[in-house]
């Protein structure tokens, strides 16, 4: 169950990076485009291993970067960054919690573009960057924090759809059965 | 509560970024662009069904809208065909007044039309991919631009698909000059993250007369932009570092936020 999950994650990473880059609908109407990367790394760090979150955050960055104009890899860190710092105390998350989830990825959404754009100064490249770049970075946390939910219903309804069917419980217990005897 | 194994993906990560983001050059462009290759199904997916919908729509039209089309196509060909005879008779006698006075012929623009394949998925660039690339010729530095003005220019080819740098993007400048009395002349450069039909003219003389709707056009210095292309119109100017100098805002020509079509200039 776990691998299918993983995979599923990779294949919404990749068809989301597609979608980031081909359809600007969105991004034209609010002077910004939403990255949904980060609400993916939020859902994959708290369900999956760490090799999900590696994987997610070395293909989902390398394709995102590849079809941008930023340096390659510059993306990876960031979301690999805050796959880990998520993985690693989310036995302590309420994960099932709505707001848990909406403030999670409100975080990481507003948190991976500020890495993104420190490295990217850092590196000596110069990003178009002004007061707008703050009504930008608004926008992308808004848009991924309500991207996460969405993203736990997504694969709550691809998993119960594709994945092995649960066992019912049965309600039958021996040590409790009556035995009728004379 | 930090394991052994995080340790060692973190230092995995870490490595493998510093490596990529030290990649200069071709090696950098080409793996990029090879990634960018998993992304081709999914282009042409999207192509097909603009098409199919194209179609769909083509098919619902009454022959009364197509014979009003066709009447109104005729029409512009019929103006159009008359402008290019007079554009070829002044042609003409350009180069004959050029060839009197000695001055080096003007060769006419050679153009091949492109479709834009995606654009820039990040906020801090502006940038877009054409379905032109090394099997066509292209080459980096081609300018690129629309029948209503000037785009920008080719910043990295592959095989089949080139990266165009718009106007506006930090890396993008071009050497341009107002169609006024003085001929003034400044640097295009980036405006605002939130402006993108805007950009910013630079380096102006702080005794500029610029007025609002007076013509921007590229000036041929710097090799990349030929001359006379329409950049865009004044809209406002201001006074920078401390008034020794002036700025303008130019509306763009060209409409960036709906490209779907450019042309690429050959040389």
């Amino acid at each position: 169950m776990s691998w299918l999950n993983t995979l599923f994650i990779l294949v919404i990473a990749f068809l989301v990076v597609f979608w980031e880059a081909a359809f600007h609908g969105l991004s034209h109407l609010l002077r910004a485009q939403i990255d949904f990367l980060p609400a993916l790394m939020v859902y994959a760090s708290l369900t999956g291993g760490l090799a999900t979150v590696c994987l997610l955050a070395v293909l989902g960055g390398l394709g995102f970067d590849s079809l941008s104009a930023n340096p390659l890899g510059v993306t990876v860190l960031p979301l690999f960054v805050i796959g880990l710092g998520l993985h690693l105390y989310r036995d302590l998350i309420l994960r099932d919690q709505f707001f848990a989830q909406l403030s999670l990825g409100l975080t990481a959404s507003a948190l991976a573009p500020i890495f993104t754009l420190i490295l990217l100064l850092t590196t000596g490249h110069r990003p178009l960057l002004g007061w707008g770049t703050l009504w930008q970075l608004l926008v992308m946390s808004i848009g991924g924090g309500i991207a996460t939910p969405v993203c736990f219903e997504l694969f709550k309804f691809i998993n119960r759809t594709f994945g092995p069917p649960q066992v019912s419980e049965s309600s039958f217990r021996p040590d409790r059965e009556i035995r009728r005897g004379r | 509560m930090i394991k052994r194994q995080h340790y060692i993906a973190l230092s995995l990560v870490v490595v493998g970024t510093l490596v990529l983001l030290n990649l200069r050059g071709q090696a950098a462009i080409r793996l990029k662009l090879g990634i960018g290759g998993l992304f081709f199904p999914l282009f042409g997916l999207a192509g097909s069904a603009q098409q199919l919908a194209g179609k769909v729509t083509d098919a619902f039209s009454t022959r009364a809208e197509l014979l009003k089309q066709i009447e109104a196509l005729r029409r512009e060909n019929e103006q159009l065909r008359l402008e290019a005879m007079q554009t070829q008779e002044f042609r003409r006698e350009n180069d004959r007044l050029r060839k009197l006075y000695g001055w080096q012929q003007q060769k006419p623009w050679k153009l091949k039309l492109a479709h834009v394949i995606l654009q820039e998925p990040s906020n801090w660039w502006r940038t877009v991919q054409i379905d032109l690339g090394q099997r066509d010729q292209v080459q980096v530095n081609m300018p690129v631009m629309t029948p209503d003005g000037l785009v920008g220019r080719v910043s990295a080819v592959s095989l089949t698909r080139s990266t165009v740098l718009l106007l506006g993007d930090p890396n993008c400048r071009v050497a341009a000059r107002v169609e006024n009395e003085s001929r003034d002349s400044g640097i295009i450069g980036s405006s605002g993250p939130l402006e993108n039909d805007f950009v910013e003219m630079a380096f102006l003389s702080r005794n500029a007369n610029l007025k609002p709707g007076q013509t921007v056009r590229t000036s041929g210095e710097g090799g990349i932009f030929p001359k006379d292309i329409v950049i865009g119109k004044v809209v406002d100017t201001r006074p920078v570092e401390s008034g020794l100098a002036a700025a303008a805002r130019v509306k763009l020509a060209a409409n960036l936020n709906a490209l779907e079509e450019v042309l690429v200039l050959f040389p």
